[in-house]
């Protein structure tokens, strides 16, 4: 085991992959706790296909694919945010319109400019070998980010979180941090992306959020064991990758399935056993 | 001392009149119900209160002191709640949230306010407990303390006693008496449970999309629309 490790390591782009996936993992579930809680974990699937079209567009202008998406993604973000909060079934069905018509656009553009190959693929399901150094700075930057404003709206996130109507009437600007959330959930769905593929990216988001509710009890400790589940997983799931040379963000997904059952069966267990006593 | 005056207020909902020609007054210290059928605009009529929904002729006056986060609310429970991972403590801390300012974290200031107000509705030895796992009449007490933590002086209701059995809604008015009689809290409360609203209420505002009567429950026991309803109920 020490030896894969101290093996994995010595490559640039596996040190890299950790060094953008851990932070991005880390902020991914944290948003994801409230995004779950809310019930718009649809936003950040949206997203991510609409971050693919913008992928596409940035390689067939040979542009940076960041300084592309980035603004695109966080217009998308306020769109379906408002989408959503107007109506619910009216907002599922537009994020399924938008997230699918922003694949064909990607496809369409992917072919007809530099046709369908090994990128496409990349793009979809994730690469560990897409990281390069400039995405390592942008990454810790953009994560530090997403972190330190998490923290210090903490208690406001929860206060809405739990209830947006109370929040609101209480004096609390909902619309503001909504949108900071938005904001944030698209931040972290372009830099996470080229590692996880677009349309696995949001499991990050929704996976350790999820495993977390089955055992934590208190907001608090879903939110840290969300955090934990999450890092553990993309550190398992990309050592995964490097051993068996499987698509990253597959194999990641993989290791967030595997938590989610044991999660599960320990619930499980644990009402069974509440309920003899 | 008048906490709201409301005076010829209307709500639209989408250029619909909702409810109209609303006058009435909450004074320091009432009992206001707001009872009425379903649909006749006593949500509404709360949500404008609160400034959720802006009202669309009239005025509605708050007293000085009063402003946004000096009311306590005690909203409709969502499904969202139902099955929300969090303690009665973080909840009922929540509610201090308006009382924070621009600081990001709670002190020990809030902190002792919340225990306070759970001590208040007999909730402090389940603190640790996940909402989730309480009973309906037990979550009803974790949002009255975090109502209790958002204000000073007034808290608004509406329909707290929606999806409890007979046993727990009784106990749920007691509280909220006492709220009002030991605390001198001021009760705003949406109810379409007359009987329980003749009991406890000082005032009476009695809606169907526009105003019956406003006045004090005496004064309903003795008018016409007042003894056409209760009468109904009574048959």
């Amino acid at each position: 085991m020490f030896e894969l490790l101290k093996e994995i390591f010595s490559y640039p782009f596996m040190l890299r992959a950790f060094l953008v996936g851990t932070p991005v993992a880390l902020c991914a579930s944290l948003l994801g706790v409230s995004l779950v809680l809310k019930r718009y974990a649809m936003i950040g699937d949206g997203l991510s296909h609409v971050g693919f079209g913008a992928l596409a567009v940035a390689a067939a202008l040979n542009a940076s694919p960041m300084v592309v998406s980035i603004p695109i993604v966080v217009i998308a973000a306020f769109f379906l945010l408002r989408l959503s909060e107007k109506s619910k079934i009216k907002g599922d069905s537009a994020i399924s319109l938008i997230s699918t018509g922003s694949l064909a656009i990607g496809v369409m553009v992917i072919s007809l400019s530099t046709g369908m190959n090994t990128d496409v693929n990349n793009y979809l399901f994730g690469s560990i070998l897409s990281m390069a150094q400039s995405d390592v700075i942008l990454s810790l930057v953009l994560s530090t980010m997403v972190i330190l404003l998490f923290i210090l709206s903490y208690n406001r996130i929860f206060a809405i979180t739990f209830d947006e109507n109370f929040a609101k009437a209480t004096g609390t600007n909902t619309e503001g941090f909504n949108m900071i959330i938005a904001f944030l959930t698209a931040l972290v769905i372009v830099v996470g992306m080229r590692l996880m593929g677009a349309l696995l990216i949001t499991s990050l988001i929704v996976f350790p959020a999820l495993t977390a509710m089955r055992l934590a009890k208190r907001f608090f400790t879903v939110t840290l064991n969300s955090a934990l589940i999450s890092i553990i997983c993309l550190w398992l799931g990309l050592i995964l990758s490097y051993v068996y040379s499987t698509p990253t963000g597959a194999s990641i997904v993989v290791c967030n399935i595997v938590a989610f059952v044991i999660y599960s069966i320990i619930q499980k267990v644990r009402e069974t056993i509440i309920r003899e006593k | 001392m008048s906490l709201i005056i409301c005076n010829n207020l209307s709500f639209e909902y989408d250029g619909i009149p909702a409810v109209k020609d609303i006058n009435f007054s909450v004074s320091d210290g009432d009992y206001l119900c707001v009872v009425g059928e379903n649909g006749t605009g006593k949500s509404t009529l709360i949500k404008g209160l609160l400034r959720l929904k802006k009202h669309f002729q009239g005025e509605i006056i708050y007293n000085p002191e009063l402003s946004a986060d000096a009311i306590g609310y005690l909203p409709q429970q969502t499904i969202i709640q139902k099955d929300f991972p969090a303690s009665v403590y973080e909840v009922v801390l929540s509610g201090c949230l308006n009382s924070l300012g621009l600081k990001p974290f709670f002190t020990g200031k809030e902190k002792s306010i919340a225990k306070n107000n759970m001590e208040k509705l007999g909730i402090l030895q389940i603190k640790n407990t996940c909402y989730r796992d309480l009973s309906g009449g037990q979550q009803q007490r974790v949002l009255l303390a975090r109502a209790l933590c958002a204000t000073k002086k007034i808290i608004v209701l509406d329909e707290p006693a929606s999806g409890l059995d007979p046993i727990v809604t009784q106990e749920l008015y007691e509280v909220i008496h006492h709220i009002n009689h030991v605390h001198k809290i001021t009760i705003v409360m949406v109810s379409h449970d007359i009987k329980a609203a003749i009991k406890y209420a000082s005032h009476i505002l009695h809606l169907h999309n526009k105003q019956l009567f406003f006045g004090t429950t005496k004064e309903y026991l003795q008018s016409d629309i007042g003894q056409k309803f209760v009468g109904e109920l009574n048959v």
